[in-house]
């Protein structure tokens, strides 16, 4: 959006800049939406008829080349749920206190810093030994939901963690100093004043947060399981829709139809989560300026 | 429980979903992580029957004990286009040692042969290589791939690609119009009939493994998948029942 | 609104909240310990067996020969460094210059869709990725390179790049939103043009949340497994050209984990650990740093 006012006559060659960046930019753009529809072709292209209601109603059938993916819907959304229940209260909280309470270069939380950007590099296979061996194992979860959840939960943090502190520091740097000047407690100001100022970009760390966990594969795989029953409770195993996708795309022949029409569908999922997400913002943040 | 090979996975998923249909009040997992997980679980209690797509080690069968649940067949696959409809092991030796780089040594078009190995440890490579009369480390490989739909889909997209997969998982991709094509090796033609009567000279066992501390329930579970009750639904993932 | 009239109050409730908050913050920094702590006791036979020389100094990774086993590493951990500094190169540009476009160019609208689009994109499994990788960017490659295989690192770039373009585009959007407009209308009324005022003013003030959006790709790319695995070959060597196939650890993880012995299983827990290892001293590194320049408005 153009957020700059009109400008008075200005030098030639300013105005071969700025034609430059716009176009640069629009290619840029382009360049993303076509490799998006690109993507997206083939998967439309083969998993569009295969979409009905029985797709999402129907139990799994014939290893998900027939049926539908009605047990595994709910699987993912209690895997996705379990992930963030754990992941926001903790990368917030870190982010608040490397933030809000910590001197700058205060060593202790440069460790927390660079042991959270580790987090971010190591690879999802990984996570996917870990959380087998601890949580499954050590921890005795088994295969289950939850031991699925807690391990996204891990995988995300840093991206919770490092987007909650851009947008924390982002906020105007007046902010603090005049909530202290009114006598506001450290508390009350982060939990009234910051939190609110940041919440959309804490809004764009969440939404990055679970496009990332509902299209992780290998770190459910060992630990929130292969299992295609309705789950009955966060401690059964259930296949969650990444690793139905990643199942019938390179172990079940002929599977490729049902793996696009599920791809689909998980990209259906994100889009409602991230919408209720922005709207939920939207209309929380509105009421508060209402009530102020 | 039972975990083990992805590639058993699917058909055991089937099987215990018409068990539980049929004998209500049981309750059966199937996991995957690969055949080694499969022994492994098996031989410490975690999993009662473990899914391993190969024949057991003499070190293995000290503790475990295999039940053949069915067979299938190792081919070679090339793209549908590539006029090459036949090689002698001869040929695929030296195909898969470089001696013959270029199609047209062996009555293809003029193209450099791109050559699709399987992974470390997979039981596709090794039944291969053991039918080469090879070791790993003589095959020089351009490209190598993890799962049997990766060999079919690298085929599909580069069309000099010559590589080898399950018959089964390769008939049913060809079946459905996937542009790939089964070489007839050693003059046998890769099929369903011919792993099943033998013919083939290049197949692998798909096995379930349990130790002697089996469950009563799960060794019901066991004679169930043993059973010809159980065949139509091998083949409708493409593997050949043996009984 | 706390009233401040019982200040004691307020500073234990502080204290409290302090602790707290640092305790999360400790379970998150220390997290990371927990896996390499998991990933050395997996990795710990074939250390003791004294495997961690060869992992560096032989050749080739083969594993499995019978007649010649070997177990080097570094041809796969130079293929992990180039594929993902591959994929940075092609989507910090695309990334980035997209976020200008639809911060000052485009009208709101476009702002938005581009955003819903990039979420979206984020979300799409890494098979999904794979597979029209090996479908669609292949077959291209092939075309222009008839000779090779196809699968390569420049695929693998590619596919790689497409994935964590939303990361940055997302948080360069994000960052260059949180530049506060007083800034803008200043640099406007100083006359400098649209462009000037992006490159001299909004940019170095989003700089932070930009080089965060790039550590998080870069992150991400260097750990991802799925989707390179489908498309870059898988050869174990080091390349002499973009369309030469390579092999990221990543991919012998996943592709030998579910198949391999006991001792292979070590060897392979030690590839991860030298993996993680290998992207601190980066990672690390360059985050150090940004603590350090990074100007900011923490703390107090």
């Amino acid at each position: 959006m153009s957020s700059l006012p009109q400008q008075r006559p200005r030098p030639v060659g300013s105005r071969w800049l700025d034609r430059i960046f716009a176009v640069t930019g629009a290619v840029a753009a382009l360049l993303s939406v076509a490799l998006f529809v690109s993507l997206l072709w083939d998967l439309v292209r083969l998993g569009l008829p295969e979409l009905s209601w029985e797709f999402f109603t129907g139990e799994v059938e014939d290893a998900g080349r027939s049926g539908g993916i009605a047990p595994l819907l709910v699987s993912t959304l209690w895997i996705l749920l379990c992930c963030l229940t754990l992941a926001i209260p903790l990368g917030t909280g870190c982010a608040l206190w490397l933030s809000e309470f910590v001197r700058r270069g205060n060593a202790l939380a440069r460790l927390v810093t660079g042991g959270v950007d580790l987090l971010a590099s190591v690879p999802s296979i990984v996570f996917g030994l870990f959380g087998m061996v601890f949580f499954a194992q050590t921890l005795g979860l088994g295969f289950s939901i939850l031991s699925g959840g807690l391990t996204l939960a891990c995988m995300i943090l840093p991206i919770l963690v490092r987007t909650t502190l851009t947008a924390l520091e982002s906020l105007p740097a007046d902010l603090r100093p005049a909530s202290a000047a009114l006598g506001l407690s450290r508390t009350t100001t982060t939990a009234k004043v910051l939190l609110p100022a940041a919440l959309p970009g804490i809004v764009v760390g969440i939404t990055l947060g679970t496009g990332r966990a509902l299209s992780e594969t290998a770190a459910l795989l060992f630990t929130s399981g292969y299992s295609t029953r309705l789950p009955e409770s966060i401690s059964d195993s259930g296949r969650a829709l990444s690793v139905h996708i990643y199942d019938l795309a390179l172990n079940v022949a002929n599977g490729g139809a049902m793996a696009s029409s599920s791809a689909l569908v998980l990209l259906a999922l994100i889009l409602v989560v991230n919408s209720a997400a922005v709207a939920l913002t939207g209309h929380w943040l509105r009421r508060r300026h209402a009530t102020s | 429980m039972i975990t083990g090979s992805s590639t058993v996975a699917p058909v055991v998923a089937d099987v215990a979903k018409r068990y539980e249909n049929t004998h209500p009040g049981t309750r059966i997992e199937v996991q995957s992580g690969g055949s080694s997980r499969g022994i492994s679980d098996a031989s410490t209690g975690v999993a009662d029957i473990g899914m391993v797509s190969r024949a057991l080690t003499d070190e293995e069968k000290q503790k475990l004990t295999a039940h053949l649940l069915a067979a299938d067949g190792v081919c070679v696959i090339v793209h549908k286009d590539n006029p090459v409809k036949e090689l002698n092991k001869g040929q695929l030796i030296d195909i898969y040692t470089k001696k013959v780089t270029n199609w047209n040594q062996v009555g293809g078009a003029d193209a450099t042969i791109v050559v699709a190995n399987k992974a470390e440890g997979r039981s596709t490579l090794e039944i291969f290589v053991h039918f080469l009369g090879l070791d790993n480390a003589d095959i020089k490989a351009d490209v190598i791939c993890g799962e049997n739909l990766h060999v079919i889909n690298s085929v599909v997209s580069n069309p000099n690609t010559i590589g080898y997969v399950s018959i089964g998982t390769a008939s049913a991709e060809a079946g459905a119009g996937t542009p790939i094509k089964l070489i007839v090796t050693e003059g046998v033609t890769p099929t369903m009939e011919s792993v099943r009567d033998g013919s083939f000279p290049i197949t692998r066992p798909l096995n379930l493994v349990t130790d002697a501390e089996t469950s009563p329930a799960a060794r019901a579970f066991l004679d169930y998948l043993m059973s010809p009750e159980i065949h139509d639904l091998i083949e409708k993932h493409y593997f050949v029942p043996v009984r | 609104m706390t009233s401040s009239r019982n200040t004691t109050l307020c500073r234990s409730v502080d204290r409290l909240v302090e602790a707290v908050l640092g305790l999360l913050a400790l379970v998150s920094g220390g997290m990371v310990l927990l896996i390499v702590w998991h990933l050395l006791a997996g990795a710990w036979p074939a250390i003791a067996a004294g495997r961690l020389g060869a992992f560096f100094t032989d050749a080739k990774w083969q594993p499995g020969s019978l007649r010649d086993p070997q177990f080097g590493v570094v041809t796969m951990l130079v293929g992990s460094s180039l594929v993902t500094l591959l994929a940075v190169v092609i989507a910090l540009p695309v990334g980035l210059a997209t976020a200008i476009f639809h911060r000052f160019y485009a009208p709101a609208f476009l702002e938005r869709w581009n955003r819903r689009m990039m979420e979206l994109l984020i979300g799409v499994p890494a098979v999904v990725f794979g597979f029209w990788g090996l479908m669609i960017v292949v077959p291209a490659i092939v075309r222009v390179a008839p000779d090779m295989p196809g699968q390569s690192l420049l695929a693998g770039g590619i596919v790689l790049g497409l994935m964590i373009l939303p990361v940055i585009a997302l948080t360069s959007q994000a960052a260059l939103q949180a530049v506060p407009t007083t800034l803008l209308h200043a640099a406007a009324g100083l006359g400098l043009g649209r462009a000037r005022t992006i490159w001299s003013i909004a940019l170095p003030t989003a700089r932070g949340g930009i080089t965060s959006g790039v550590l998080l790709a870069l992150a991400r790319a260097i750990g991802e497994t799925m989707a390179v695995v489908l498309v870059c070959g898988n050869i174990p060597q080091i390349p002499t050209s973009l369309f030469d196939p390579i092999r990221p650890i990543t991919s012998t993880i996943a592709l030998e984990m579910g198949y391999a012995t006991s001792s292979h299983k070590a060897l392979l827990f030690c590839a991860g650990l030298v993996l993680v290892l290998f992207t601190a001293l980066f990672v690390g590194w360059l985050s150090f740093r940004r603590n350090d320049t990074d100007p900011g408005t923490g703390g107090a």
